[in-house]
């Protein structure tokens, strides 16, 4: 079946089979692959993109449910709390295998966007579904609460 | 992906007739200069354009080799550390061999110390004719050359390294080349250089295997036995054709399992599930978790199979018999998956001259050879293209190059002409095998009243790693797989009367080194063993530790030292309710300890402190980072992770049921590096030995609980 998506600010078309989740029609489709792979059952957070500038786990998102909504992935950032946050991953040195960083960026900018000063508690709830499994977890929440600074200043 | 970009565009250069200056091994081993005809697989490139190639022999699994080897050559090269690039290296095991193992292969936290004095050299030879090619086209005397941060200059004359790349190469360059000492170094020890990989892994442009798409390609998933060992004897294909994209499905040709072949990844995985296979379990293994768990103390109650030290069982109870304190206790250890971020995959393509993997390899040579045999060709058709790779823990690295060999079967099954990529799902990972083996440690110590130690009985049964393999005339001596033992065999306490018997579990059931190996065993029962006996003598941990450390001898001082470190970083004293760990794995000392607060049995660790003793600290920021991550990996292993079976089948599929440690699990974490001008060791894995005991004991000083049986879960602790 024919999909019209807006994915990074772009109209494309797809072919694809109903049912299909969101995930992999960035990634075989599109080639959009900075968004990645690691459960398929939303238990990990390195699918995550932004649907209408609010995170998602596409594994689990049905392209069906996309519509003309907008669909933003990690090669899609441009905006300034994005530019921060990524400065800041920078800064800190927080990648190691670096395979679930694009999805902790996709929530970290989520959480930003939405709350622009988080507490401890905050970023801990908003960042609990991204797993790192090289646990770069102390670099994360201090690259979150650097660029929370950076972007109040 | 920039660095393949790069070293194309050095080919392409070199083939236009532009100068390359290649620093690597020549057709004779030696350490050699000259293009791409005399030095064919390089360890760095420059360019007439000042570009500094590093080719990167180890692969990058997060652990940082792509800015620690750079930094090497950095460092005597006086490089400007932002123009240095990096490519990953072909596979090839004579000129990139890891020089400890003799065969392209990374592992045994070994990346950094094999290549300390290789790399090195590389950019010393380079820098030497750089030097005196300048020297020579201005007309002055070498020692007038100065090369700072990638700038070479002599006066008020200066050029970039590119510029003299013509005449360096020109020039015979000298048969050792002398490196720098310790108190020259810029670069190495340097608090801060931002890693090479960082800009790629946070834009989404880092290149893993699981990214490459070529023309063409199908993607296939495996459908695998539910059973280890299990083989295909039939399949129904009439629910698989039902699936949109589904191509075709091939049993493979080991019947180890059916290959689904399909136009993208979802639609694989949807048509793998739908296939109906029925399976010959007659050489399966049909057990459930307790069975052997019951199989496991059978092995401890019996005599050992093979006694690994010179005391034995009755010698070493004897020298207990008139104890003044025994400390008896069994400990058990679950399966483990090492759980890589990234799913297992690779690309398998044909080439005019056999066929070319796109992996996140960690051991080419392993590829090369398995495959090669499997495929019925020479090692040397056999290429390997490497990427980041999203995680190992050692799952990677199989003797058995099993997800390669599955692919190269998948590959021939369907032609051998179309390209072909593997993708493991998630539950495909948990379910898979290659665990971390189960053990059951029997161990009892013996104290005076002094709290001296008197002797040491220990019983290990395990399913050993290595026997059966080619790396067994390595690795088993006297019947002992190592990899079983280590870090008990050969401990840095002064032991007396320390009998060690090992009894070896079998299964099908395939197993390997996980992150940091027998020591994730080994280290948990010793070190809980210390704290056992220091509370039933009355003495403190800390200071029964460090009586029992031969500060005389050159390890046991540096192990007493971190642990020095370790406890006056935390302000330890003497009847804290905190706890302690140290452990020596890798030629790293590593003392962590740990702050946990127990509410109802919910546990939260506060805070690790962790001290490291790893030799010359090449980029600091990258230890610590090693030893946050270790730490936090073992975390969410001992807390609450493990594989389990019923009727030889796997519980657990994914994360909800193996959960990994979450951000909100994670303690704070402090590092101290202690200083040494000693040889680098490895900090990939040490990190993770020493913190599982010493949250265990943190839960005993607060709770009162000895946690003996992993993971902590079965104790009834949560964690949050």
């Amino acid at each position: 079946m024919l999909y019209k998506l807006k994915v990074n600010g772009k109209a494309q078309e797809v072919e694809a089979e109903p049912g299909t989740p969101l995930l992999w029609v960035i990634r075989d489709e599109l080639d959009l692959t900075g968004t990645k792979f690691g459960c398929g059952v939303a238990a990990c957070g390195a699918c995550t993109v932004h649907f209408q500038g609010a995170p998602i786990r596409s594994c689990s998102f049905p392209i069906d449910a996309v519509g003309d909504n907008e669909i933003t992935t990690i090669e899609g950032l441009e905006d300034k709390t994005a530019k921060v946050v990524q400065a800041a991953w920078n800064e800190k040195d927080v990648v190691q295998c670096g395979y679930c960083q694009s999805g902790q960026i996709m929530s970290a900018v989520g959480l930003l966007k939405q709350n622009p000063s988080p507490s401890d508690a905050e970023i801990e709830a908003a960042m609990q579904g991204n797993v790192c499994r090289c646990a770069t977890y102390v670099r994360i929440k201090d690259a979150i609460k650097t660029a929370a600074k950076n972007l109040e200043a | 992906m920039s660095q393949t970009i790069s070293r194309r565009g050095f080919l392409k250069s070199a083939a236009a007739g532009s100068a390359v200056m290649m620093v690597g091994l020549n057709a004779g081993g030696l350490l050699a200069v000259g293009s791409g005809d005399v030095v064919v697989n390089p360890f760095v490139s420059i360019n007439q354009e000042g570009e500094i190639t590093v080719v990167i022999k180890h692969f990058e699994m997060g652990q940082g080799t792509t800015t620690g080897l750079t930094t090497l050559v950095a460092e005597e090269l006086d490089a400007d550390w932002q123009k240095m690039k990096i490519d990953f290296a072909p596979a090839d095991g004579i000129r990139y061999k890891n020089l400890f193992f003799g065969a392209q292969l990374t592992g045994g936290s070994t990346a950094i110390a094999n290549s300390y004095m290789q790399y090195r050299e590389a950019g010393a030879m380079a820098r030497d004719l750089l030097v005196r090619s300048a020297s020579a086209a201005w007309g002055v005397s070498p020692n007038q050359i100065q090369i700072r941060n990638g700038v070479i200059s002599a006066g008020n004359k200066t050029a970039h390294f590119g510029e003299f790349v013509k005449e360096a190469m020109a020039l015979k360059p000298i048969d050792k080349p002398i490196t720098k000492t310790p108190d020259q170094f810029n670069l190495i020890g340097k608090l801060k250089l931002p890693r090479k990989d960082s800009q790629a892994k946070t834009t989404g442009q880092a290149m893993f295997s699981m990214d490459v798409k070529l023309p063409g390609m199908l993607y296939v998933a495996i459908h695998r036995s539910p059973k280890f060992g299990g083989k295909v004897s039939s399949l129904n294909l009439d629910d698989a054709k039902k699936i949109g994209g589904f191509v075709d499905a091939k049993p493979l040709a080991n019947k180890a399992g059916v290959a689904v072949y399909a136009k993208n990844t979802w639609e694989a995985f949807k048509a793998r599930d739908a296939l109906k296979v029925s399976w010959d379990f007659s050489g399966a293994e049909t057990r459930g978790t307790e069975e052997m768990r019951a199989e496991y103390t059978r092995l401890v109650d019996e005599p050992a199979m093979f006694n690994g030290l010179p005391t034995t069982k009755e010698a070493a109870n004897i020298a207990m018999q008139d104890a003044e304190h025994l400390v008896e206790a069994d400990f058990q250890f679950p399966f483990l998956s090492h759980a890589p971020m990234e799913p297992l995959n690779c690309v398998i393509e044909k080439t005019p001259n056999g066929v070319r993997f796109h992996d996140g390899c960690q051991g080419p040579s392993l590829v090369q050879g398995v495959v090669a045999y499997v495929l019925g060709l020479e090692q040397a058709q056999v290429e390997v293209k490497t990427y980041y790779a999203g995680g190992s823990f050692g799952r990677r690295a199989n003797v058995n190059a099993d997800y390669h060999v599955e692919a190269a079967l998948a590959f021939q099954a369907y032609g051998g002409q179309t390209p072909v990529k593997l993708v493991w799902s998630r539950e495909d990972d948990i379910r898979g095998g290659y665990y971390r083996p189960m053990s059951l440690h029997r161990a009892k110590i013996g104290l005076d009243a002094k709290g001296q130690l008197l002797g040491w009985d220990h019983h290990v049964a395990a399913q050993p790693i290595m026997k059966g393999t080619p790396f067994e005339a390595m690795v088993v001596h006297n019947g002992i797989d190592h990899t079983s033992v280590e870090g008990l065999s050969d401990t840095l306490y002064q032991v007396p009367n320390m009998s060690m018997g090992v009894s070896d579990f079998k299964s099908v059931i395939p197993v390997l080194w996980w992150r940091s190996v027998g020591h994730s065993h080994t280290a948990f029962v010793m070190e809980s063993l210390m704290d056992m006996a220091a509370a039933k003598a009355k003495r403190d941990p800390v200071a029964l530790r460090l009586s029992l450390l031969d500060q005389a001898d050159a390890k046991g001082q540096r192990m007493a030292n971190t642990i020095k470190a370790a406890r006056d970083m935390a302000n330890w004293k003497e009847g804290d309710k905190r706890g302690f760990a140290s452990h020596f794995s890798f030629n790293t000392y590593v003392a962590v300890v740990a702050d946990v607060s127990v509410k109802a049995k919910q546990v939260h660790v506060d805070k690790l402190y962790i001290a490291v003793d790893c030799g010359v600290a090449i980029n600091p920021d990258v230890i610590k980072a090693q030893m946050e991550g270790g730490a936090g990996y073992a975390l969410g292993a001992i807390a609450r992770n493990e594989v389990t079976l019923d009727k030889g089948e796997v519980i657990e599929a994914n994360f909800p049921q193996y959960q990994p440690t979450r951000l909100g699990d994670m303690p704070e974490i402090e590092v101290e590096i202690v200083r040494s001008n000693e040889a680098p060791t490895g900090v990939g894995e040490p990190a993770v030995p020493p913190t599982g005991p010493a949250i265990a004991n943190a839960i005993y000083a607060v709770t009162g609980v000895r946690i003996t049986d992993l993971p902590m879960t079965k104790a009834g602790f949560t964690f949050s």
